[in-house]
């Protein structure tokens, strides 16, 4: 048993007092010297994938285009994710101050923060806050600014590409990659977007510096990170903890003592099973995840989640490219046929390998990652879809 | 462009920069499969049939979404990629009512030839058709959406935004409910759909059909007191061929006529006669509305005159630009022309009771078919024009019949109505309208020839989607003198996107003309939404210089000239714009909603 407990972080949550401070100090500051920062902090984006922050910027600032935009990524979607909604709550200065900082380093005069359709409650106060925060960009002489779009509960719409899509006022689609949003983003200009969280995380290490930030994590999985965590849990809730911790120690720390799995990063994640928990690391090296950590006792059914999950999908998809669209759809009908006896186990497998296809087929990271989710738990919880 | 090397299944190619790995395969002649592919359309990597395998990358790529870089390594048949291709057929088959044998597309279909090719027997997944509660719609004279075939590959819904600026066709819903349906999931006859079907000639499965009147006619034919009509449209024989057995581009006006005679029509005549009767209307109130213009300053004559032979273009204004419906020439088109003089002139002629005149035109369009059916088309006393068959339903015929086209001996029109000239052919090219308007009335105003070599007036020839040429009147005949030195601004265009585009510039004021031509096909009529599928940028060349091939050998190639019209002139209309004229020949247009 590894006795190590987890660590409790607190970088993101701090007070944001201080935020003019930092931006003063670090537009001061050349552009190569902040943009080495961020790469040598080994920061990677917060919202699932991982992409490293500083090379993301780099690409945006190399292009020469008169207009570039950053874009927050706020539309926080993903089942069982909300720690976005309380960042902006509570720190959204340190928000603003990570995307000017982004808007110098890659020449962007204009940014957006995409709100989720569902946090419209906020729409006004953010709205008020942004007013305030221009005024301190016209005391620091810097010509940004940033301007609140709205989602309409569309899950799709947090996928960068559609996001664009749905900015510009047309249909949330993904795009065709290449080109990435570094070359061809929002109307068709070099874009940096980020999520929520790793905006703050920039800011953070331009205020405290790399070293700092460094420390805390593994070699693949630097820093911190914000957890959503839910489901069979005495104490669920939003907390800020080291990556790279393993599975077993989080269990132990929020677990009822009688987890059988762990939904890690949501319904497009990965099922992680009681005998598994030793050896899962938490972050890029081993499963990553945009924050959800979703517990399960042994009173639920995973049938039902995965039923749950697929009927998430087979709504969400935005139904343009067929693995996606109509994968969905045979993957839950599919489950469904095998539990009424309509089919037999062995269409399971068949559907593992219809999942497997989705997953480099589809034209998406939606239609990409509905397979983590299937076979995770179709593999490790067989009997509980037949009988 | 500098070239740039790729391999493909371990074959080196070399091609120019910017191109596709779908493309660079076809050079390779390496055949990927497609489906939401089209020459014509912008990609848009949805359908995920041409999925390869791209060292170096995760996840296989779209090919034809994925431009190709120095040095790609590319295999298109690989265990992945097969797996792949095979379930994205088994999944849009699951989706599809696969119910072949009753689709209009049977033996036609894209997906069809997929499933046959990859040997789809038994089905490996769930058919979802019975909870999918599809619906068809039927109520359209011109097409026919069935939903239950769609495959989503969105070709339709890229038709109608890119190529015809219409967007009557959009993707409603999400996820498994997604469909290509219109604004309120309202009927395509109520929306602002101009009939043009071109999407029709792009969907890859029977979802987007022309509503078919093959059966109507056949009656009509085995019906002994039926006397049976039928015209042919300019663009048919040059395209005709292409559903029989021959290349793009090859000419087969004779071989059409012969196997309508074999097929029993009672008279074979042709739309090009009525197209040299427009020219001779429409020109005639061209030079009225110059006259009104420069000589009466009469302040209402609208100014440019707009063509009127195109249904999709007339019901596009009526949709978007009504504000200029008074623009319009009001020569009806030559079907309708066609029609009308079938059912009273041609009827007198040949003693017969005009209520037993079947009338049928062949047509490279589907919007004639809603033209045909317009309430104000029955000018005659009867629906002037009964059945309309596009290129497509002519060849099922003559399938239907057991001819073989490519052995079939040449005949010729029959007459009266039979008679047409060059510039009645090149109708059916873009710019070919303007062209034969200009050969006639320059003619008529200045005693001569135009100035241009062979007759030939290239400028407003070509492929480009919008066109503008001016041609100086001088030395006048003395009725004309107050054309003396007028420089007559024309302008050409096809495509409704192209056509919006010309609309626009004209209503901003940064452009005015005297004449307008506007068809509403990529291409004009020989690339219309009822012409031999596919049609794309390199057939439609060729049948434009089949077009312009028929022009250079016809005998007499002004419409002027044609000696049938100086007949009917003579013998019933009495003069361009006179009283029968206005009565057979001519219409009007009605506003309608902007959705």
């Amino acid at each position: 048993m590894n006795e190590k407990t987890l660590k409790r972080v607190d970088i993101i949550f701090t007070p944001e007092k201080n935020y003019n401070e930092v931006l003063e100090r670090t537009f001061r500051r050349p552009n190569s010297d902040i943009l080495n920062d961020i790469l040598d902090s080994g920061l990677r984006g917060r919202g699932g994938a991982g992409f490293p922050t500083g090379m993301k910027w780099k690409y945006t600032a190399d292009q020469e285009s008169e207009n570039k935009y950053v874009i927050c990524n706020a539309d926080e979607g993903e089942p069982g994710t909300f720690k976005d909604r309380q960042i902006l709550t509570q720190v959204p200065y340190k928000v603003f101050s990570g995307m000017a900082i982004c808007a110098k380093i890659v020449g962007a005069k204009e940014g957006y923060i995409y709100l989720r359709g569902e946090y419209k409650y906020l729409q006004a106060e953010i709205e008020e806050e942004l007013n305030i925060f221009h005024q301190t960009l016209d005391k620091l002489k810097f010509h940004f600014r940033i301007y609140l779009r709205m989602g309409s509960g569309a899950y799709i719409c947090g996928e960068e590409s559609a996001l664009f899509e749905s900015m510009e006022g047309k249909r949330g689609e993904p795009r065709n990659k290449p080109p990435y949003p570094t070359v061809s983003g929002f109307r068709g200009q070099p874009t940096v977007i980020n999520n929520v969280e790793t905006l703050v995380y920039a800011m953070m290490i331009c205020d405290m510096g790399p070293e700092q930030f460094k420390e805390l994590g593994s070699k693949d999985s630097r820093g911190s990170k914000v957890f959503s965590v839910s489901g069979d849990t005495p104490i669920a809730g939003i907390y800020e903890l080291e990556l790279g911790m393993h599975l077993e120690n989080f269990v132990e720390d929020f677990g009822d003592g009688d987890t059988k799995a762990v939904q890690v990063g949501g319904a497009s994640g990965f099922c992680v099973p009681r005998k598994k928990f030793s050896d899962t690391i938490i972050g890029f090296e081993g499963v990553p995840t945009g924050g959800s950590m979703k517990l399960f006792n042994s009173s639920r059914s995973m049938y039902h989640v995965l039923q749950n999950y697929l009927e998430f999908f087979e709504e969400e998809s935005c139904g343009q490219c067929t693995p996606c669209r109509v994968g969905c759809q045979q993957l839950l009908k599919g489950i469904e046929a095998v539990k009424k006896g309509k089919k037999n186990s062995a269409y399971l497998d068949r559907l593992i390998r219809l999942a497997t296809t989705m997953k480099y087929a589809s034209k998406c990271g939606l239609g990409q990652s509905v397979g983590n989710s299937f076979v995770s738990i179709v593999t490790n919880f067989r009997e509980e879809m037949i009988y | 462009m500098s070239k740039i090397s790729i391999k493909i299944d371990g074959i080196s190619i070399d091609i120019e920069e910017g191109q596709t790995i779908l493309e660079a395969a076809k050079l390779a002649g390496i055949k990927i499969p497609s489906l939401c592919y089209h020459e014509d359309l912008r990609v848009a990597g949805n359908c995920r049939v041409c999925l390869v395998e791209l060292k170096g990358a995760r996840n296989l790529v779209a090919s034809c979404a994925m431009p190709a870089n120095d040095g790609m390594e590319v295999s298109t048949n690989t265990h992945r990629v097969r797996e792949a291709r095979k379930h994205v057929i088994e999944l849009l088959l699951s989706e599809h009512n696969a119910d072949c044998t009753k689709c209009y597309k049977n033996g036609k279909c894209e997906l069809q030839n997929l499933a046959s090719e990859y040997i789809v027997g038994e089905h490996m997944f769930l058919d979802l058709v019975p909870d999918k509660h599809y619906s068809i719609d039927r109520y359209n004279p011109a097409i026919v959406k069935d939903d239950s075939r769609c495959i989503r590959c969105q070709r339709c819904v890229r038709t109608c935004e890119q190529l015809q600026s219409v967007s009557a066709l959009g993707v409603a819903y999400k996820g498994a409910a997604m469909k290509v349906s219109t604004f309120y999931e309202n009927e395509l006859f109520e929306v602002v759909c101009t009939n043009c079907g071109q999407c029709v000639n792009r969907c890859p499965t029977g979802a987007l059909v022309e509503k078919t009147y093959i059966d109507e006619v056949w009656d009509a034919l085995y019906d002994p007191n039926k006397h049976v009509v039928v015209q042919t449209a300019p663009a048919v024989r040059v395209a005709l061929g292409e559903e029989l057995g021959f290349g793009p581009g090859q000419r087969v006006t004779g071989k059409m006529v012969t196997a309508l005679k074999r097929i029993g029509f009672d008279s074979i005549l042709d739309t090009d006669f009525t197209a040299d009767l427009t020219i001779m209307e429409e020109g005639t109130e061209l030079l009225r509305r110059l006259k009104r213009a420069i000589v009466d300053k009469d302040p209402n004559v609208s100014l440019p005159m707009f063509t009127s032979c195109s249904p999709g273009w007339i019901k596009f204004i009526e949709h978007t630009f009504p504000e200029y419906l008074d623009n319009l020439s009001t020569c009806k088109s030559p079907q309708q022309m066609f029609g009308a003089l079938v059912k009273t002139y041609y009827a007198q002629k040949r003693n017969i009771d005009p209520a037993n005149i079947v009338s049928v035109s062949i047509m490279p369009c589907t919007a004639k078919k809603f033209e045909a059916d317009r309430p104000e088309m029955r000018s005659s006393g009867y629906k002037d024009v009964d059945y309309v068959l596009t290129t497509r339903e002519l060849a099922t015929m003559i399938k239907q019949t057991g001819i073989d086209f490519l052995t079939l001996a040449d005949s010729s029109y029959d007459s009266i109505m039979g008679k047409s000239t060059g510039a009645a052919v090149i109708f059916g090219a873009t710019g070919g309208v303007m062209e034969a308007a200009l050969r006639t009335a320059y003619e008529i105003v200045t005693g001569r020839e135009v100035p241009f070599d062979a007759l030939n007036i290239t400028p407003v020839r070509g492929i480009e989607g919008m066109r503008e040429a001016s041609i100086k009147i001088e030395n006048t005949l003395p009725a004309w003198g107050f054309l003396e030195g007028v420089e007559l601004k024309t302008a050409v265009a096809h495509g409704l996107a192209n056509a919006k585009l010309l609309m626009e510039n004209i209503h901003a004021g940064a452009k005015s003309y005297h004449f307008v031509e506007i068809m509403a096909c990529p291409g004009g009529c020989l690339g219309g939404g009822g012409q031999p599928i596919p049609t794309n940028a390199d057939i439609r060349k060729k049948r434009a210089e089949a077009i312009y091939d028929e022009d250079m050998n016809m005998p007499l190639r002004k419409s002027h000239e044609n000696p049938e019209i100086s007949i009917i002139y003579e013998e019933f209309l009495g003069e361009p714009l006179g009283t029968k004229s206005h009565e057979l020949l001519h219409t009007h247009y009605k506003e309608r909603l902007r959705y």
